[in-house]
């Protein structure tokens, strides 16, 4: 009966001129990203770490580099995932204002990676409550982010993110008389503290302004962009610049060991914010930051 | 420090007092024996064990722990991929483990000061593997069992037998520290 409903509205949307997306195919769209964002690194991260392999001095730091690229050549020829956590799943949908989509777009998602994670021989990293820490045993919930365009597409990215990093993540309500020196102080501040552990080279997500929530979602999303991309506003792409040649002045270096490559690049993310506040929230990414789009 | 060897020395685990005092932070080794998986939840138990004066679920004594929750093993491989965890959160039992005997952890990340003081007080060594190289650190598993807490999944603890797994002297017996250099 249920089913028989859904189907009607489908066909209603169809003739109101919406493109109908069933939830099924959402899913199978999940499903292959969870897969393919923990086996195949980024081919731009791949491309900063062999830069950066013979830009450090440190023979450690080169070999340790050198590690990281066999390993990611391991792993998308072995078809086993990059790292062994396989982190929380972080979904963005961007969901297009003429797409009707056929089922519980919510559902279908946990059901994506449900499959994704089993099907990859991922391990399942997630517990139900934070308290009673109880595995789900499937890696759901999803932790999942929506947005809307005005297209007839439905755009999914994945982004699992291991906690290593994101244990070393941080916000920070700044008064607007910190200004940018405030800023750039605490993204420094939690580098130097983040230290060895999130798996440097890092990738520096920073967002800037909105409110608490706002800034938080907007360094994940920084950790989105191409490494080697620069911000669209000339102030921001500079402060990018002067914060990525301090933090690779820290000597963290690759795995913490030392050397000259601590970050393989800065990104920020600015919104506007209110007159009293100047919110800070710096996510680092370890070396691997997956993430995988697709357009359906 | 790191540069006093061109190659890594080839060691064998459980490691021997005599092997332990030998190396020195930044050194290079391959390691392969027996090593025990072990992280969060599982250490969060064997504290209970020990507060309720019960016996642990192995003989750390003279062993070596990683601090590791592998993916699982897709058909036909020994096990999934393998990598360190951030070592810091089990600072708080380690230098209850190392009363227990316990002599060597492997792991990823900065010590706290009660750690480093345990490694100092009985002889013990603190090993870095790279994080995140955990596919091709699964080449070197050889065999693994379940010794332990199966019922916590990855956090279970698991005997591993390893072959030349490429690691990093992170902290030595003397308290000498990769993290902690001068610049």
């Amino acid at each position: 009966m249920a089913h028989g409903v859904k189907r009607k509205r489908g066909r209603a949307a169809m003739a109101d001129g919406l493109r109908v997306i069933e939830a099924a195919e959402i899913a199978a769209a999940v499903r292959e990203l969870c897969i393919e964002a923990n086996i195949y690194a980024g081919a731009d991260i791949l491309a900063a770490m062999g830069q950066a392999r013979s830009g450090d001095a440190s023979e450690l730091a080169k070999s340790v580099i050198g590690t990281l690229l066999d390993n990611a050549e391991v792993a998308s020829r072995e078809r086993l995932p990059i790292c062994q956590d396989t982190g929380m799943a972080v979904v963005f949908v961007t969901i297009g204002a003429d797409v009707h989509v056929d089922g519980d777009i919510g559902e279908a998602i946990n059901e994506g990676v449900r499959q994704g994670y089993l099907e990859g021989y991922f391990r399942n990293s997630v517990v139900r409550d934070p308290i009673d820490r109880v595995n789900t045993g499937d890696n759901t919930p999803a932790v999942v982010h929506y947005d809307f365009a005005s297209d007839d597409s439905l755009r999914i990215t994945v982004a699992p993110k291991g906690f290593g990093s994101e244990n070393m993540s941080a916000v920070l309500m700044l008064n607007p008389s910190d200004g940018i020196e405030g800023v750039e102080g605490f993204v420094m501040e939690t580098v130097r503290a983040a230290g060895s552990n999130p798996c440097p080279p890092i990738i520096v997500g920073v967002g800037v302004g909105g409110t608490m929530e706002k800034a938080a979602l907007l360094s994940k999303q920084a950790l989105l962009r191409d490494v080697g991309s620069v911000s669209a506003d000339p102030f921001w792409a500079d402060v990018e610049s002067r914060l990525l040649e301090g933090i690779n002045k820290l000597d963290i270096g690759p795995a913490g060991f030392g050397g000259r490559t601590t970050a393989l690049g800065v990104h920020i993310l600015a919104y506007p914010t209110h007159i009293a506040g100047l919110p800070v929230a710096v996510n680092i990414g370890c070396h691997a930051t997956r993430h995988k789009t697709k357009v359906l | 420090m790191g540069e006093r060897q061109v190659q890594p020395c080839r060691i064998k685990s459980p490691i021997s007092v005599e092997a332990i005092k030998a190396l020195r932070a930044g050194d290079r080794i391959l390691l392969s024996g027996t090593v025990y998986t072990a992280r969060d939840a599982a250490h969060k138990r064997m504290a209970g064990l020990l507060a309720e004066g019960k016996p642990l679920p192995f003989d750390v004594c003279g062993q070596t722990v990683f601090y590791a929750g592998p993916c699982p093993a897709p058909p036909g491989r020994v096990i999934g991929s393998i990598g360190p965890t951030t070592s810091a959160r089990m600072d708080a039992y380690a230098p209850r483990l190392m009363q227990e005997g316990l002599c060597v952890m492997i792991g990823k990340g900065g010590r706290s000061e009660p750690v480093i003081d345990a490694i100092r007080r009985h002889s013990g060594l603190y090993l870095a593997a790279i994080g995140g190289a955990a596919a091709l650190t699964s080449l070197c598993v050889e065999r693994v069992e379940p010794v332990a807490f199966e019922d916590l999944g990855t956090e279970a603890i698991y005997r591993l037998v390893v072959k030349d797994m490429p690691l990093v002297v992170a902290i030595d017996c003397e308290g000498g520290n990769i993290y902690e250099r001068d610049c």
